[in-house]
């Protein structure tokens, strides 16, 4: 029954930790500093727990458990998450609420939409659209295709797919955040590419001056540009060209519109709704490419739970062995103490803090690990929605270390209560006569 | 062997210790079944027998390029091609556009070369009458509640139809029976349809085809095979490159994750943590044996036995938490497959993962073991008896 009433609240603790946010959590350790300091019960518990901790130096391999255990559970979970951060965090920069992206009806993604001349004609003139100087609205139609390109670090003949987006003249106004950072743009009309940053690294010949084959055509690279999101992971080339290699004709796969009022993206869609011309989906580009980054960000995040879970339990029991085996060793001071008037609560408070203190040391250490090992590290895959592998960086962002802190007290706090709770309840003539 | 019973005494005589550590390591073992059945089905995806005879032949200039279907008269003149079939991306989804199908639109005698995919004779011929017919795997038909003879709407999240819906209708004609368990996973996901009626349907299509898959009649002429048809489109507007299936396969799971390195790193991970940690009980059963080993000692045990002994110890406590761990692997890994709606085929468990799983446990139970192992060896009788 005992055991069972331990379980439960353990569950409930677990179950609240998880939703508390940092400042809660902040609240809570102030509120425990000020019981420590201000109560007996308080003043007895920081006693108990000096002795403890100034004792650990001589139990150093097992001590090293706890933090070592929970430092690899931390590690790993803060590893997989700073993945999904990072990927999810490129797509989501690509995207922003003033530019829209308009697609044929019932398309999931740019690739599997078409428009044809007269659709793109008609969605350019669609009020709401931003005009640049001369008058002319700021809408980028594109086609986005895929190219068999060789790999960097292959063997053989291996080769990759990466994604080629067809532009006119507009795209520059549309997506100002692209930059040339090496070489020069194509010239309209040739077969002339620039290649995304991220697309240089991963592919071979990607360099401005050198030639590359698409399908049987030999295309010039004529410059690297940067965009610092999911656009590097694309090669770009003037769409006519494109669209003679693909036999796409005057069809476009996409218009990208930078909208006149930053908040006018429900009346744009109105306005495109009501065309009866057109059969068009159009959404946010910020939503657009935060819905793409779902799925993958989804399965990135339970694979490192799962992960993560599966090492906490190991952790966990590795902690509980060694606070079992501390408390067994201690077990006649903690009886002395009891016999002398200690009541239950200290004893328990005071091995629980010698464990999460551990516990703490072994989350830092799996954080910082991590962070140096992995934040920025470079990744790919082919993207949900794109037909190019998509290159990212591993982010460790301060709310993934948090998450990881997190774990890592929860496994110090059940690895710590059993024990804590056994030294609290044994008998203390049982405990005094143990040798 | 005779000291067996010796060694599980001393190993559970701290039971609560003991257990806690096998809990330990069993998660850990848990983990690396898991992970290597991950791994393994990237690896082993498309390395069958069977996918060693196929080759597949797709747009030299991307896989989204469609090739034209006069290429199919010619590739089967070529010399050691058997047969010559085709196939469409369709891009289905049932219901929700989230809800993705694998859905292939395939030439009539497409599954003459699949022997995984069982269809009964009746069934068979049900779906070539039927043009708007329809072929689904098992796992997919239980996964909908669909039954034979049902008419389903379907979205294409690519192809819509000459009027601009992307809402197909089928008529499900039969059932893919896999009979290659390794990749039943795949099959049993698979949907069918014929790629005629496909090509009538969307303008977008006009008569091409998405790719080729071609039997070989020798497999060690695959590679000359392979050259000879892409010799037959070389300089023209649509190239083609042919590979075997299973390099193909290789290729694509390569361009979507690095697994096997994700699954080394955290292996690596959790191995380390689990080397110190029962390295720790180990170190602490023998210290507090010492008296024991030395009596052990005293009445005649050599020093070599003793060391024996205790590495023995270890050993069995990585193999007992070990292969408890792998066996709940096996009957988990079903269970995550059904549970991904076929988004993660894992094969089961393997002889090789079995054969790693057991040789990483001997490793790690002679590591950890060695240490406490040298220091009983190296006891002496008599401090030890006076607890010096």
């Amino acid at each position: 029954m005992k055991t069972f009433l331990l379980i439960l609240l353990v569950a409930v603790v677990l179950g609240a930790w998880i939703a508390l946010p940092w400042q809660a959590a902040l609240v809570l350790a102030a509120l425990f500093a000020a019981w420590m300091a201000a109560t007996r019960a308080g003043h007895r518990a920081a006693s108990v727990a000096g002795v403890g901790i100034s004792t650990l130096g001589q139990r150093l391999g097992s001590s090293a458990v706890i933090v070592v255990g929970i430092a690899g559970v931390v590690g790993v979970l803060v590893a997989m998450l700073a993945m999904a951060e990072g990927y999810a965090e490129t797509l989501r920069k690509t995207g922003s609420e003033d530019t829209a992206l308009v697609l044929r009806g019932a398309s999931a993604a740019e690739v599997t939409s078409g428009l044809d001349h007269d659709s793109v004609v008609q969605i350019a003139q669609t009020a709401g659209i931003a005009r640049d100087a001369k008058g002319e609205p700021l809408a980028s139609a594109e086609l986005v295709v895929a190219a068999n390109l060789p790999l960097k670090d292959a063997t053989g003949d291996d080769e990759g797919s990466v994604q080629l987006r067809g532009i006119g003249a507009e795209v520059w106004a549309v997506r100002p955040q692209v930059k040339i950072v090496d070489g020069r743009r194509f010239t309209p009309g040739l077969r002339e590419l620039i290649v995304g940053r991220g697309a240089a690294k991963q592919f071979a010949g990607l360099v401005p001056g050198h030639t590359v084959r698409l399908g049987s055509q030999t295309w010039t690279v004529a410059g690297v540009f940067a965009s610092g999101d999911a656009l590097e992971s694309e090669i770009w080339a003037d769409a006519n060209v494109v669209a003679e290699m693909y036999e796409r004709g005057s069809s476009r796969n996409s218009v990208t519109v930078r909208l006149a009022d930053p908040k006018g993206f429900p009346a744009f869609k109105a306005a495109l709704g009501a065309n009866p011309q057109l059969k068009t989906e159009a959404s946010t580009t910020l939503d657009y490419f935060s819905r793409q980054s779902e799925g993958t960000t989804k399965v990135i995040r339970a694979i490192g739970i799962v992960v993560g879970a599966i090492m906490a339990i190991g952790a966990m029991f590795g902690a509980l062995n060694t606070m079992f085996a501390a408390v067994a060793a201690r077990a006649r001071e903690i009886a002395t103490l009891r016999a002398i008037g200690f009541a239950g609560l200290p004893v328990v408070v005071a091995i629980l803090l010698e464990t999460m203190l551990l516990a703490a040391a072994g989350g830092v250490l799996g954080g910082a690990l991590a962070w140096l090992v992995f934040n920025g590290y470079a990744a790919s895959t082919m993207a949900a929605g794109s037909v190019g592998k998509l290159s990212f960086e591993l982010h460790v962002t301060a709310g993934v270390l948090w998450q990881g802190l997190k774990w890592a007290l929860a496994i110090g706090f059940i690895g710590g209560l059993f024990p804590a709770v056994r030294a609290a309840t044994m008998p203390v003539t049982t405990a005094l006569r143990e040798l | 062997m005779k000291y067996l019973h010796l060694i599980w005494a001393s190993l559970f005589r701290r039971k609560t210790r003991t257990i806690l550590t096998l809990v330990s390591i069993v998660a850990a073992f848990l983990l690396f079944g898991l992970l290597d059945a991950v791994r393994t089905s990237f690896a082993e995806a498309g390395q069958s027998a069977n996918g060693a005879q196929r080759l597949q032949t797709g747009s030299r200039l991307s896989f989204i390029q469609a090739l034209p279907q006069s290429l199919q008269a010619r590739m089967e003149q070529v010399p050691g091609v058997k047969t010559v079939t085709y196939a469409n991306w369709f891009g289905g989804a049932y219901q929700d556009p989230h809800n993705q199908v694998f859905s292939f639109a395939v030439a009539p005698n497409y599954l003459d070369l699949y022997p995984e995919m069982s269809v009964s004779d009746a069934e068979r011929k049900a779906f070539a009458d039927t043009r708007t017919g329809l072929l689904v795997g098992e796992g997919l038909m239980r996964r909908f509640n669909w039954k034979v003879g049902d008419r389903i709407p379907m979205q294409s999240t690519i192809f819509p139809d000459r009027s601009g819906s992307k809402n197909w209708v089928f008529d499900i004609s039969g059932v893919i029976h896999s009979t290659d368990k390794k990749a039943a996973g795949f099959f049993d996901q698979m949907m069918l349809l014929h790629w005629t009626y496909f090509d009538d349907t969307t303008p977008y299509n006009r008569g091409q085809v998405g790719w080729y898959v071609t039997r070989v009649t020798d497999v060690n002429q695959a590679d000359r095979v392979a050259k000879a048809i892409d010799a037959l489109s070389a300089n023209s507007d649509h190239e083609t490159k042919t590979m075997t299936e299973q390099a193909a396969t290789a290729n694509w799971m390569k361009q979507i994750a690095d697994i096997g390195l994700i699954v080394t790193s955290i292996m690596g991970a959790v191995f380390f943590t689990l080397m110190l940690l029962s390295g720790n009980t180990m170190m602490q059963a023998v210290r507090e044996r010492t008296s024991e080993l030395a009596v052990l000692k005293t009445i005649g045990f050599s020093s070599t036995s003793v060391l024996a002994m205790v590495l023995a110890e270890s050993v069995l406590l990585l193999v007992l938490g070990g292969v408890i761990g792998i066996g709940l692997a096996e009957p988990l890994i079903p269970l995550i497959s059904k549970g991904s709606n076929g988004m993660l085929a894992l094969p089961p468990v393997g002889l090789g993962s079995w054969a790693l799983g057991l040789s990483l446990m001997l490793g790690i139970g002679v590591l950890v073991g060695a240490l406490p192992a040298w220091s009983a060896m190296r006891l002496n009788i008599v401090d030890a008896l006076a607890r010096r």
